[in-house]
């Protein structure tokens, strides 16, 4: 239903739509022009400021020629894989755990959401402390008794990236959590009645009824998470620095040491623009199925 | 809910913060404004003196410290502020990037000031290479580090009756001894440049100073990808088994202190390590004793800071030229290397107030200027290009952690340098 | 928004309960260990936390660690600490939040309330903003900045945090309002009332919940950003995170974990702050917006 016609005057028709223009403006200006001259860069032979002439594919030939890049990219993979996956089914259980009327949810709340809270610029230390086998968990627990204990990922060239997808597990799973404990306080109260008069089971009933209900809650909780993936930047440089060697670079530390460290402006524009495909590929279709339904007639 | 009377406390406070930070700034007569990354205690407050001496003479010091990454977040708030037309009046700089700079026509010419006050006659010219652009003056380098020392603990040498070593095989016998007596042989933290700065000095012992002007310098590909270069990462590859296994990530100080607490006996590392030992309450010559990485005596591998002037127009030429002035005092270059570990950047200063290590780094250093042994460090940007630089690290961090032999290193150190270039 | 949070009706037993509370704590463990590490250690001499184990408690108490962090520390050539630069932060802060805030309240009140054909597309390219890379802006950015003579000012921070937040906002206003009565707007309409006054008397008052997750996350992420903050900042509008930045890695010299654990824990007072006291809010406002589609 149009409500154009319950307006009087051009002014007030125009209105909304001036209203949302400066926004949108400076998001076209400030997103996709920046974008554009991304694209642009990534053709050029820039170094340590851009440079506007042209020479061709050459950047990303270097680019895929790039033994680090592949890492890189492998390890975005490894760790985006994990990391949503685990961030989901904790904070998907915790949300579970949290909403069986418990006493202290007022306490443990904060407790669970608190990390996303904290910067990485010190928070990484703390980590690298605690994954340290010199000081750390191992040191820990060898001295409290526990002899054979051994806990050396962050050493190790093969297991490095998984730890750090276990303190980005720590920063962000509350916060899944949270999104999940929302999605089921809205579930109506009704048809969990109506489940538990048939009989069912309390994991049926979670299996079949309340978490399929929970779709929109997955999708926002996907959407968080591959984007704090892609953008995985602080982590890195906090917990290992992208070593051993060169083990642990990913696509958002490799851009930053192209662009800022390696006066190669010209190969970080490229990997950028491939991290922008890669987020684009996993953003669209969520955009696209989240948006599709037509709405109008509300 | 009273969420009008929140918004408009919003609004209000908004408004407040506005008025504040449009309220005109009272203007000094003179200001210079300074990015760098000299952010800890002892360099900090050595620099303060350079403010101190500035205020004195009427200019007044805006202060833009940006720590991280060895001067790669400054380096990255640099681009921004040039591309936005603000650029600093000086920024703390290594290396080639200073030479990058100058090319991008960015840099102010300092030659009025280098003229009048004889900069040429006392700067050695292995730094003048990079404070100076097509003939011009454009950057004050403030001190000389030098990247092949080794540091070592003095009670575990006595304990086992061990020399500082003057060889590559002497010091494969120190390190077997001192490792069989239970000790860690080398403290060392697995980070791409501090394993590029025992690469400097691995490479500098095994190839002498003609092969480092060839492979490092000239970054010439016969030299590049030689026996000897091959020798090298076999020697790295040798001093990887006397670091413990739990070196990787470790920051450098931390290595530092496991030869200060007693745990290992040597670490090869640059002259600020020597902060770290002094902190420590620790004693040179009694507690700790420095060395030459053995095989490079009389040569030194070194790497400047230096203080690069952009060009910020003609209202701000007499206080960066002032500032350029109090850099090169030879007052302040004693002061701040005697608190830095490191030496002046010019030959003529008084070493009188540093201790023994520094009393030896400025005779190293005169000499090896004076022999022509005086080279850039590839570990710390002043051998080759910053890309071409972290190509090298690529491969030797690479090696360092086992993930090719060293036939392999030698072959993608070829390809690797000549893709970077 | 319902006073009383509505809860499940899923009904257990005596054992599963136990166990249910078992688990809840061993994560509430997992959660506070590295702000635990954070604290003891912040409290310890340097000696102490050389020698000695990371997890024991400090054998001697010392705040000495959190005065030098505050205000004795060296930051720059002068040993300031970070306390004159809280107000950096806040100068910054404080305006980015309420601007961005409102834009997206008004955006989304647009794109739900008054549509218009393609609004949806518009919807969802300022949707994307929120995943673009900060690292790619940075260099067209500072040009822009450079142009609008604001560069290093706080007011180009501000137009900054505002710009690349307004994605998330106008997203959890949209979603909010969507689900927001329409014949409320239709009958105010017929009344005659005007564009804003709809907005600021039947949609406003109703927003709290959605206001506080807005604050929130903005609050959170400008007060936490560094890559702006460092490089759109000046000699006089450098931000905490710089400061404390560069307070922890500075590269030669002495690392005083124990003040730079205080001044981590202090620079993240004002955002541990909001969590706590509004983080019921936060859960209540994100299952009225940020969910429903």
């Amino acid at each position: 239903m149009e409500y154009g016609r319950y307006l009087r005057g051009w002014a007030q028709q125009a209105l909304p739509r001036l209203v949302l223009a400066p926004s949108f403006a400076t998001i076209v200006l400030f997103v996709y022009g920046f974008i554009v001259f991304t694209a642009y860069l990534s053709f050029t032979n820039s170094r340590i400021l851009p440079k506007f002439n042209l020479i061709g594919f050459e950047n990303y030939e270097k680019l895929f020629g790039l033994r680090h890049w592949s890492t890189a990219i492998e390890n975005l993979v490894i760790f985006g894989g994990l990391y949503i996956a685990i961030c989901t089914a904790i904070g998907l259980t915790l949300a579970i755990l949290l909403d069986q009327k418990i006493r202290a949810e007022g306490v443990l709340r904060p407790l669970y959401l608190y990390p996303m809270a904290l910067s990485f610029i010190v928070t990484g230390t703390a980590w690298k402390w605690f994954l340290d086998p010199g000081i750390g968990l191992e040191q820990t627990l060898q001295s409290w008794g526990w002899a054979s204990f051994e806990f050396d990922w962050i050493k190790n060239r093969q297991m490095a990236i998984y730890t750090i997808v276990i303190a980005a597990v720590w920063q962000t799973s509350g916060f899944v959590m949270a999104i999940f404990l929302a999605g089921l306080r809205g579930i109506d109260n009704e048809i969990i009645k109506a489940a538990q008069i048939d009989g069912a089971s309390n994991l049926r009933l979670y299996a079949r009824i309340i978490i399929p209900q929970l779709r929109p809650a997955f999708l926002s909780a996907f959407v968080v998470l591959a984007h704090m993936a892609i953008k995985s930047y602080d982590l890195v440089v906090a917990l290992t620095g992208g070593g051993p060697g060169r083990a642990t670079e990913m696509p958002a530390t490799f851009m930053y040491s192209y662009t800022f460290t390696r006066n190669q402006m010209g190969i970080g524009a490229g990997s950028a623009v491939i991290m922008l495909m890669m987020i684009a590929a996993v953003i669209v279709p969520y955009l696209y199925a989240e948006l599709r339904e037509p709405r109008h007639g509300r | 809910m009273r969420l009008k009377s929140f918004l408009a406390a919003g609004v209000a406070s908004a408004a407040m913060i506005l008025a504040v930070g449009l309220a005109p700034s009272a203007q000094a007569a003179e200001e210079v404004e300074v990015l760098h990354w000299w952010t800890s205690g002892g360099e900090a407050a050595a620099l303060n003196v350079l403010k101190e001496d500035l205020e004195g003479q009427g200019v007044t010091w805006q202060d833009m410290p940006v720590a991280g990454g060895g001067g790669s977040e400054a380096m990255t708030v640099l681009r921004a502020r040039v591309t936005a037309g603000n650029p600093p009046t000086a920024v703390q700089m290594l290396g080639f990037d200073i030479q990058d700079w100058a090319a991008e026509g960015a840099l102010a010419d300092l030659n009025a000031v280098a003229a009048n006050e004889g900069w040429d006659g006392v700067v050695p010219a292995a730094l003048q290479r990079f404070a100076k652009y097509d003939g011009k003056w454009i950057s004050a380098p403030v001190n000389v580090h030098s990247t092949n020392w080794v540091w070592a603990n003095k009670a575990i040498l006595d304990e086992l009756g061990i020399a500082a070593p003057g060889t590559w095989d002497e010091l494969v016998a120190a390190l077997d001894a001192i490792q069989a007596a239970g000790y860690v042989a080398i403290a060392h933290g697995g980070q791409a440049w501090q394993e590029a700065t025992i690469f400097d000095g691995v490479l500098m012992s095994t190839g002498g100073t003609e092969f480092y002007q060839q492979s490092m310098i000239d970054l010439d590909p016969a030299a590049l990808g030689s026996d000897t270069m091959k020798t090298v990462f076999d020697r790295m590859a040798t001093l990887r088994s006397y670091v413990d296994d739990n070196f990787s990530g470790r920051d450098w100080n931390l290595a530092t202190a496991m030869v200060i607490e007693g745990k290992a006996g040597m670490q090869m590392m640059g002259d600020w390590a020597k902060g770290e030992f002094l902190n420590a309450g620790k004693q040179p010559g009694v507690d700790f004793v420095c060395f030459r990485h053995p095989g490079t005596q009389g040569m030194v591998t070194f790497n400047s800071d230096q203080f690069a002037m952009f060009a910020v127009g003609e209202e701000g030429r007499s206080a960066q030229e002032k500032l350029a002035s109090a850099i090169m005092s030879p007052s302040f270059q004693s002061a701040f290397n005697v608190v830095k570990g490191s030496v002046p950047a010019r030959t003529d200063v008084s070493d009188e107030a540093f201790d023994d290590c520094g009393k030896k780094g400025m005779k190293d250093l005169a000499e090896a200027n004076a022999n022509g042994t005086l080279y850039g460090s590839f570990a710390h940007g002043h051998a080759s290009p910053a890309s071409v630089k972290n190509a090298i690290y690529d491969v030797v961090t690479a090696h360092f952690n086992g993930e090719f032999d060293s036939a392999t290193a030698v072959e993608e150190l070829v390809n690797a340098v000549e893709a970077a270039m | 928004m319902a006073a009383n949070p509505i809860e499940t009706a899923v009904r257990t037993g005596r054992l599963t309960r136990a166990l249910i509370y078992a688990a809840l704590l061993v994560f509430a463990v997992y959660y506070l260990l590295p702000l635990f590490v954070m604290m003891v250690n912040s409290f310890k001499e340097l000696d102490e936390i050389r020698g000695g184990n990371m997890l024991a408690l400090p054998e001697l108490v010392t705040l000495a660690p959190w005065i030098k962090a505050w205000n004795q520390a060296q930051i720059g050539v002068q040993p300031t600490g970070l306390a004159p630069y809280f107000l950096n932060s806040i100068k910054m802060v404080v305006p980015a939040v309420v601007i961005s805030t409102l834009l997206g309240a008004l955006n989304g009140y647009v794109l739900t309330k008054w549509r218009f054909r393609g609004d949806t597309l518009v919807f969802a390219l300022m949707l994307f903003a929120c995943f673009i890379p900060f690292q790619i802006v940075l260099i067209p950015m500072a040009r822009v900045l450079g142009f609008l003579g604001i560069a290093g000012t706080t007011w180009g921070l501000v137009l900054v945090h505002v710009v690349y937040g307004l994605g998330f906002t106008t997203l959890f206003f949209r979603n909010y309002y969507a689900a927001f009565p329409t014949e409320l707007v239709k009958a105010a309409q017929i009344d005659g009332a005007s564009f804003l006054r709809i907005f600021y008397r039947i949609l406003l008052p109703s927003s709290g919940p959605i206001i506080v997750v807005t604050v929130i996350w903005q609050f959170t992420n400008i007060w936490n950003d560094f890559l702006f903050g460092a490089s759109f900042s000046d000699f006089d509008s450098q931000p905490m995170t710089v400061a404390l930045n560069n307070l922890v890695s500075s590269s030669t010299g002495v690392k005083e974990y124990n003040v730079h654990f205080a001044g981590a824990i202090l620079a993240a007072i004002p955002t541990l702050l909001v969590y706590i006291v509004a983080g019921r809010y936060f859960v209540r406002g994100l299952m009225a917006g940020a969910v429903k589609g």
